[in-house]
């Protein structure tokens, strides 16, 4: 399921865009540790198309689209991680 | 993916490398990709039955085994499968997803000509890294499929016609290759209707002197098809042929701009002439502002009119002076209009069109007849009148004439209507 969440994102010198930290709708705040691959990417479980970052969240793997300038996340369960 | 008919690259190494991409069912998948919902169910996009512009727009995998076609009544495509699911179009997230697939085509060549949103040409040729056409297509299908979640058919040829026909050949998913050596076999035993530009009257006077498929049309002396098709009797001879050698337009180039035009299916029938003053009055204001947006000047006006039983004229009258004046415009327009119009039934739908274009800074011969100073004040007028609805919107200044009916005038082609059609000439 689609779930457009609330993110903190920098710019680097580059120009390159790099999510931070995901906020949930509880208020539970996650960091995000590592970003292991940026490209662009549809998603017919969340519903959606833009670019997918693929990140380290507590140790487990999650998807994190970017589709213009709105974050979402495919969620099935109540939390994202 | 259904594969046809690989190009044999050795052969003919100088031909160009023609890619023809079509988005499969373009904005029905676009919905689906959105909406999982619906994914497994027969969708269509549907536009407003209210305004009556409830026609099939566009029709997933799941609608087309019902026979449903993009055109007709949302009504008749209901009764053909009552489980249809009717979606309102989106036209801004088509947009964008246009845009996606334009920036897969611009990693492999500069020269992407747009046909519509969902399809373009890409030529290939010179290109190293990417010089075999059916690979290329292999790659781009995939990436389609990954980035945008949709499927696309494509094209492969050494002209735009065929690689046109090629992605028309096999849908969905699909690439096919029509080559020197496979094309007389493939294309030329497809029906005449199959070929680009050949539509239900050109179809008909086809058949009228036996002609029924594009190998026909192929092998049939010029001359007599000239003399029953006229120029078009040239370029389907050349089409049928595989002469075509039109360039495919780099992405940066803005094409050659033909005709600036806007038409409406009105909210109600048109049954005065009053009434289709104000329609005409509307679609002549969108239409002189584009024009003078992109600062053009034009000499020929044109109507198209479909009635309520679907009968559809098309007239144009050609000025004695190029214009871009709202005024002079709509005045033409509805001349015409009266000259070629007898109300007998009501009407739907009306279209209004500028040809024959010069640019308004070219120096050009005018009517000594004509009244200067109040040329000048109307030309002052529009560009008030343009900036204000610039700052302030569509409706801030409006004529008299459109205050008598908001049903029938209050639209903005101009803004509303975004997708233009394109043409190939």
């Amino acid at each position: 399921m689609k779930k457009y969440i609330k993110v903190t994102a920098t710019f680097d010198c580059d120009g390159n865009l790099l999510p931070e930290l995901i906020y949930w709708d509880d208020g539970r705040k996650y960091p995000i540790d590592k970003i292991t691959d940026v490209r662009y990417a549809a998603s017919l479980k969340a519903c959606g198309a833009g670019i997918r970052y693929t990140c380290k969240i507590l140790g487990k793997e999650r998807y994190l689209f970017l589709e213009e300038n709105r974050w979402f996340v495919d969620t099935k369960e109540k939390s994202a991680v | 993916m259904n594969i046809q008919n690989a190009v044999d690259k050795n052969k003919y190494k100088h031909d160009r490398i023609i890619l023809h991409s079509d988005c499969n069912s373009f904005y029905a998948s676009v919905e689906c990709l959105h909406n999982a919902k619906i994914r497994s169910k027969p969708v269509a996009v549907g536009g407003d039955a209210e305004n009556r512009h409830g026609i099939i727009l566009a029709k997933n995998e799941i609608a087309k085994k019902y026979n449903i076609k993009t055109g007709e009544a949302i009504w008749q495509a209901k009764q053909k499968c009552p489980e249809l699911i009717v979606v309102p179009p989106h036209f801004e997230l088509y947009k964008r997803f246009s845009k996606m697939a334009k920036r897969i085509y611009l990693e492999y060549t500069d020269r992407v000509e747009s046909f519509g949103l969902d399809e373009a040409w890409l030529d290939i040729t010179g290109n190293s890294e990417h010089s075999d056409g059916f690979k290329t297509a292999c790659e781009i299908s995939r990436r389609i499929k990954e980035e945008l979640g949709i499927t696309v058919s494509i094209g492969v040829s050494f002209n735009k016609i065929f690689a046109k026909f090629g992605s028309d050949y096999k849908k969905p998913d699909a690439i096919t290759c029509i080559t020197r050596e496979n094309y007389k076999d493939i294309v030329w035993n497809a029906p005449a209707s199959d070929l680009l530009y050949v539509g239900r009257a050109t179809k008909k006077k086809l058949k009228d002197i036996g002609i029924y498929t594009i190998g026909e049309i192929a092998n049939t002396p010029l001359e007599i098809l000239r003399s029953h098709l006229g120029k078009w009797g040239d370029l389907l001879y050349g089409f049928a042929n595989g002469y075509d050698s039109s360039p495919v337009t780099r992405f940066d180039e803005h094409s050659e701009v033909k005709s600036i035009g806007n038409s409406t299916t009105t909210p109600k029938d048109i049954k005065t002439l009053e009434d289709a003053k104000i329609v005409l009055y509307v679609l002549c204001d969108s239409v002189c502002r584009r024009m003078r947006q992109q600062g053009f000047i034009a000499k020929t006006v044109c109507i198209s009119v479909r009635d309520t039983k679907l009968n559809t004229f098309n007239r144009q009258h050609t000025m004695d002076d190029y214009t871009n004046l709202t005024a002079i415009i709509t005045k033409n327009a509805y001349e015409l209009f009266k000259a070629n119009c007898r109300m007998d039934i009501p009407l739907r739908s009306i279209g209004v069109a500028v040809t024959d274009f010069a640019h308004e800074d070219i120096p050009h011969q005018i009517n000594m007849l004509v009244n200067e100073e109040r040329l000048s004040q109307n030309i002052e007028l529009d560009k008030t009148l343009d900036r204000l609805k610039q700052r302030f919107g569509n409706y801030v200044v409006r004529p008299a004439v459109l205050l008598s009916d908001n049903a029938l005038s209050g639209f903005n082609p101009k803004d509303d209507h975004i997708v233009h059609p394109v043409s190939y000439l």
